[in-house]
């Protein structure tokens, strides 16, 4: 991939347009409060934009979330995912930091198109010249792949039905084929080395397909375009699970709710900072109104793109993605692939407007058939 | 980070490549305990290339300064400087001295001085040296410093470099490139490190090395350079500056000893040396106010300020020498305040059979950690040797605020006091430090009111009166910092620098290095005027020591004549129409002093400080590259081989530091290492450390749900190369053994781990976080516990961070069985019965000895 240009994103003032509300009200580009009833008056967006070129896998966001909204404990479970023991964001984790552990050569890195992945600014390979002679990262993989976690929710943390994939991924960064069985070691030395984290976190998207499904209205959009669900309101019937196209939703196993990050919306009403951010000691975690961060994203990817990290590229923050962008976006080094995130995330309620013309096209059918029948019946 | 955002490169040297390294620009691997030989590297790397600062070097070091006669290098006795006695193992300091001031260290004793750590005394009044040293300002005198430190170094090549630490030359070319270009009259380059440094055979000689490396470099007393200690605990430079040492007194005062310190004026001028330059001239002004807070009114001229109450040290009382002490049944009491030496002190085995032999222990901490519970529950429990039932140990468990349900200051590693509010009150029955101590010391007091017994005249006497408040009668803590900073008994006025101290019984001070901190009745370290709204010193943020001075020896960031180095790093200078030093920061230099001063002859103390001398604490006003004396181990640093070592020392025939100190007991076995055999029973190296998610010895972590998840057991890691030579596999269990003890944990065979190819051999290195214990939410086995206690020489500090092992896959033998397993270990070292450590493993003792004694005529 080449150095891109630095994308004009549209800012919230253009995004707050009655007409773009009332066309994308479905699909694409908007500003979620004002379409959720809150009117033009509605404070500014408020979102995360997450850096993870400056993440020190503290897992301090982690900690403060928990003791904050007074979020469970997940148990003691070694993983065995690099220093990752959370696994996933669950009912019970609602900030993630992923840890990603991989020895990779910077010319396999360039013919995938990545240049460096994070590499950039690194003067000398980590273990170049030393005797190194095996790689360990598909066997973490393959181990780690059957290592789930009993989180107390549901999904949660379970084993990967595919420990393969997991290996092949592992391989892929090496740049070796990717036919390695779980647990053999393929061989060749290792020279450079990279440890990416990523603190994650629910997207806020602005087509929530949680929300978008949710039957009680216990998922609300708050005044300041974040995604929320009312504790009180939720009756379990976990609709919103397989709505989320990020995989971010879950329920915890006995009381049946959903629960989730709500970017502190009590914290945001006291006009206060959310306690992920908060806490970060590198301001890897922003928060603030949606339209400086973008602007913000954009000049920090200029400037990492100027010294040379040409991987380096945004995630959740174009509007007119399939989920109309995110709240809650991020600054990644590499494909989002490589941090377990999906390329192209796509609300599954963009294809409503389709269904409903195809169900209604049936209807029709349907309804002109029955005339038929019954005008059939009379000579 | 933020340095890095504004362009600075980062280098990191670790054993292992952590989450540091991964966002360095440079990750250099090293073998645990070789700092020395990677740094000496360095210094050859400057001096063969003459890359140091010269004109820097020149005038504010003692490159130029003139060394004895008698003087023999390592290089000249296999590793042993000149004056080593093998009978007791520590050198004679006659013959490192400058040309002509030998008999200043006449009257020393450097058994003592080995056995109370005195170094750790001299931390910042520098030994007695004389301000009058014949100099060579051409550098050309083959026994000047600069030459003497170019012979010693010269062995140190990169070839040398990867032999000993197993760094690759290229990259070692890399780092001396980066540091020496980015070092001069426009840049500076900081040396940051974390306190494990420190925990080595030879800590104190390792931050020597950077030290040089730094003055050659002129990267002291400027902005963005300095050698940076990255603290353990939030407020570890604090516990040093009010020390809970037991050779140190407040603000570097030594604490008396009963041999050399037999009467106040010993004790005092032991201290201001009157003949030498510097602010320690000054010393009983801050003794007798010191005398004055402790004693108050019953403190007098007349009574040399109760000199008689201080208690006197007359050996070794650290702490590992107390433990054995407790283990022969000698200490009968124990108090612990938010620690837990079951876990986190090395040879844990030895920590736990010495609390079970007290008659009573007194644990103050948050949770119910293993240092209160290691009677019912620790491997000794498992294997026999302690016997619940019959455990003669009282322990009382006392509940303790934490950090945030107490007010304070807490000193962090720039010397910035920095206060902390109460956020709210501790739970139920748990108190601060402050008001246990008070309280204990007032009911004592109260018991003691009708002693007429002469050893209970110190605590009567006592000055014990503190301001109390709310429902527990909590001590005011800002009363105790107004007594710290010190205050006039003629006016009650606070005190505003240490220079109003005063000898005579008219002030009284806590500690001398902190009046300013309640300057005109204010807390000053409670400031927090934002960044923004002030320079980019930030002088009104928090309040540093001395006399809130953000870079020490900040008159080095002007040249000789008071001119900043460069436009670039200006920071400090002369300002000829005023007459005084002007500059972002507080002049760590008398403020009206001229560059141009020169003392009289007879001049002493701050008076005999020139214009241009900014080391202003050292006897000779210099940095030191080279350093006569005040180190039990030499003059310069020396690589040695940590205590525990598979391979040869490839420098010398020394192969450890000759004057560490061991304590070869049997519970404290130390393993062989060349030129002794069987040096392959335990052939890999080990290092410990923390992980980012626990706080030492896990007290505040493991018993905390959210915090213990995230690192949920004890695991180790390994690198694929080891894991393939011992059948390890990634989250199966492994296990660590050395001569003390076993270790169990989860194996993480990463790619974060590498070997290394030492002296022609590949040495593994094996990785283990040290924060677990039998209690908690997690628990696991505790690394410290495979430690031997073998100490530094100079500050007693251990060996924590390099010794020797070996790894086998699957549990440890668990019960009784654990025993025989490790002495199966110690059959074949060996060192089944006992183990008397070789530590003198060349020949040239002798000849070293001999060149001490100048009475047989030295050379």
């Amino acid at each position: 991939m080449v150095a891109h240009e630095p994308r004009t994103v549209p800012t919230e003032t253009d995004l707050r347009d009655e007409r773009l509300i009332r066309e994308n009200r479905i699909f694409g580009p908007l500003d979620p409060a004002p379409e959720a009833g809150y009117g033009m008056d509605a404070p500014p967006r408020m979102g995360f934009f997450t850096d993870t070129s400056v993440c020190i896998g503290c897992k301090a966001c982690e900690v403060a979330c928990k003791e904050w909204n007074n979020v469970p404990e997940t148990g003691l479970d070694l993983l065995g995912m690099s220093y990752d023991n959370t696994g996933d964001l669950t009912a019970n984790s609602w900030r993630h930091v992923a840890f990603i552990e991989q020895p990779v050569s910077r010319e396999k890195l360039a013919e995938r198109g990545t240049a460096t992945g994070g590499q950039a600014g690194k003067e000398t390979p980590a273990f170049e010249g030393l005797p190194t002679s095996r790689v360990a990262a598909p066997d973490m993989a393959a181990r780690a792949a059957t290592t789930g976690k009993e989180t107390g929710t549901r999904p949660g943390v379970p084993p990967s039905p595919e420990p393969g994939a997991a290996v092949e991924m592992a391989t892929e960064f090496l740049g070796m084929p990717s036919t390695v069985l779980p647990g053999q070691l393929p061989g060749g030395e290792r020279t450079d080395f990279r440890w990416l984290m990523m603190s994650d976190v629910c997207k806020h998207c602005t087509h929530a397909g949680c929300l978008d499904v949710c039957p009680t209205g216990a998922l609300f959009r708050t005044e300041f375009g974040t995604v929320v669900v009312q504790e009180d309101i939720c009756n379990g019937c976990g609709y919103c699970i397989s709505g989320c196209p990020y995989g971010v939703i879950d329920q915890r196993v006995g009381d049946g709710r959903a629960w989730k990050c709500t970017l502190c919306y009590d914290r945001l009403k006291d006009g206060m900072m959310p306690a992920c951010a908060k806490a970060c000691p590198t301001e890897s975690i922003q928060y603030g109104p949606l339209d400086e961060l973008r602007e913000r994203a954009a000049r920090r990817l200029d400037h990492l793109h100027d010294i040379g990290e040409t991987g380096a590229r945004l995630y959740g923050n174009d509007p007119s993605d399939g989920v109309g962008g995110d709240g809650a976006f991020f600054l990644l080094l590499d494909e989002p692939e490589v941090y377990g995130l999906p390329p192209d995330p796509v609300v599954p309620t963009k294809d409503l407007p389709a269904m409903w013309r195809t169900a209604g096209r049936a209807a029709l059918a349907m309804a002109a058939a029955v005339a038929v029948a019954f005008l059939g019946r009379r000579p | 980070m933020v340095a890095k955002e504004r362009g600075a490169k980062i280098i990191h040297v670790d054993p292992r490549f952590t989450r540091t390294s991964a966002l360095a620009n440079t990750y250099v691997p090293i073998r645990a305990g070789t700092d020395i030989a990677f740094l000496g590297g360095i210094v050859r790397y400057i001096l063969e290339n003459e890359l140091d600062f010269r004109e820097y070097v020149l005038a504010y070091t003692n490159a130029a300064s003139i060394v004895s006669e008698d003087f023999r290098d390592t290089e000249d006795l296999d590793g042993l400087f000149s004056g080593y006695d093998p009978e007791t193992g520590v050198y004679d300091p006659t013959t490192w001295q400058y040309e002509g001031q030998e008999a200043a260290v006449q009257d020393r004793d450097p058994v003592m001085e080995r056995e109370t750590a005195m170094p750790l005394q001299h931390e910042s009044h520098g030994p007695g040296v004389s301000g009058r040293v014949r100099r060579d300002e051409t550098l050309q005198h083959p026994r000047c410093v600069y030459q003497i430190l170019k012979r010693h170094y010269d062995r140190y090549t990169p070839e040398m470099v990867e032999r000993i630490c197993g760094i690759p030359p290229e990259k070692f070319a890399d780092v001396a490139r980066a540091w020496t270009e980015n070092s001069g009259r426009e840049r500076t380059t900081a040396l940051a490190y974390a306190v494990g440094w420190t925990q080595h055979a030879t800590g104190a000689q390792n931050i020597r090395t950077g030290a040089i490396i730094q003055l050659l470099l002129g990267n002291v007393g400027r902005p963005g350079g300095g050698i940076m200690a990255f603290r353990g605990h939030a407020s570890i430079q604090g516990s040093t500056d009010i020390p809970t040492l037991f050779n140190l007194l407040p603000g570097y005062l030594p604490m008396p000893n009963a041999k050399l310190h037999e009467t106040y004026d010993d004790w005092v001028t032991s201290i201001c040396h009157p003949e030498q330059k510097g602010f320690w001239y000054h010393a009983p002004a801050y003794c007798a106010s010191l005398m004055k807070a402790y004693w108050g009114d019953a403190a007098t001229p007349e009574n040399d300020f109760c000199y008689e109450y201080m208690p006197r040290i007359n050996g070794d009382h650290g702490i590992y020498k107390q433990v054995l002490d407790m283990i022969d049944g000698k200490i009968k009491g124990y108090l612990l305040f938010g620690q837990n030496p079951a876990v986190g002190s090395i040879n844990g085995r030895a920590q736990r059979l010495g609390m079970a032999n007290l008659d009573w222990l007194v644990v103050r901490d948050l949770f119910m950690i293993e240092s209160a519970t290691f009677w019912q529950n620790s491997q000794e429990v498992e294997t026999g040797e302690i016997v619940p039932e019959e455990c003669r140990t009282e322990v009382f468990f006392l509940p303790a605020a934490s950090h945030v349900e107490k007010e304070g200051t807490f000193t962090q590693t720039q010397r910035l006091l920095q206060w902390r509010e109460k956020a709210l009150d501790p739970p139920n029955d748990a108190r601060s430090d402050l008001w246990f101590i008070y309280h204990l010391g007032r009911i004592i007091k109260e018991k003691l009111a009708g002693s007429t017994l002469r050893r209970d005249r110190p605590i009567r006497d006592v000055a014990w009166d503190y301001p109390l408040h709310g429902e527990y009668a909590e001590p005011s803590a800002e009363a105790v910092l107004r007594e710290i900073n010190g205050y006039s008994l003629e006016t009650g006025q606070t005190l505003r620098t240490f220079g109003q101290y005063r000898d005579d019984g008219t002030t009284v001070g806590g500690c001398w290095i902190y009046c300013g901190v309640f300057a005109d009745g204010v807390n000053q370290a409670a400031r927090r005027r934002p960044g923004k709204e002030q320079t980019w010193v930030a002088p009104e943020w928090g309040w540093a020591w001395p006399g809130n001075r953000r870079v020490l020896y900040n008159r080095a960031s002007a040249d000789p004549e008071g001119r900043p180095w460069s436009e670039r790093k200006a920071y400090l200078w002369w300002n000829e129409e005023t007459g005084c030093w002007d500059g972002y920061d507080e002049p760590d230099f008398e403020r009206t002093k001229p560059p141009t001063y020169r003392p009289g002859p007879e001049a002493e103390g701050t008076e005999a400080l020139a214009g241009d001398d900014p080391f202003i604490m050292q006897g000779d006003g210099k940095g030191w590259l080279y350093a006569p004396s005040g180190l039990i181990d030499g003059p310069m640093p020396t690589h040695y081989e940590p205590p525990e070592s598979p391979v040869r020392n490839q420098l010398y025939g020394q192969q450890a530091n000759p004057a560490r100190k061991v304590y070869d007991r049997p519970e404290n076995t130390t393993h062989p290492s060349p030129p002794e055999p069987n040096v392959e029973v335990y052939p890999y190296v080990f290092t410990v450390a923390r992980l980012t998610e626990h706080h030492t010895a896990g007290g505040m972590s493991r018993f905390v749900e959210h915090l213990a998840e995230l690192q949920p057991e004890m695991f180790f890691e390994v690198s694929p190369e080891l894991a393939a030579e011992r059948g390890l596999t990634h989250l199966g269990w492994g296990h660590v053994i050395t001569a003390r003890g076993c270790v169990e944990g989860k194996v993480l065979v990463t790619d974060r781990l590498t070997p290394l190819r030492i002296a022609d051999r590949i040495v593994h290195q094996v990785w283990m976080p040290y924060h677990w214990g039998p209690s908690g939410w997690s628990t696991g086995d505790s690394t410290n516990d495979l430690f031997t206690m073998v100490l530094d020489p100079n500050v007693l500090i251990q060996e924590g961070k390099a010794g020797t092992c070996d790894v086998q896959a699957g549990r440890r033998p668990h019960g009784p069985d654990l025993l025989e397993y490790l002495r199966e270990y110690r059959r074949r070292a060996g060192i089944e019965e006992f183990h008397h450590t070789p530590i003198i493993t060349t020949d040239a003792a002798e000849a070293s000895h001999r060149c001490g004694r100048t009475d047989d005529g030295g050379a």
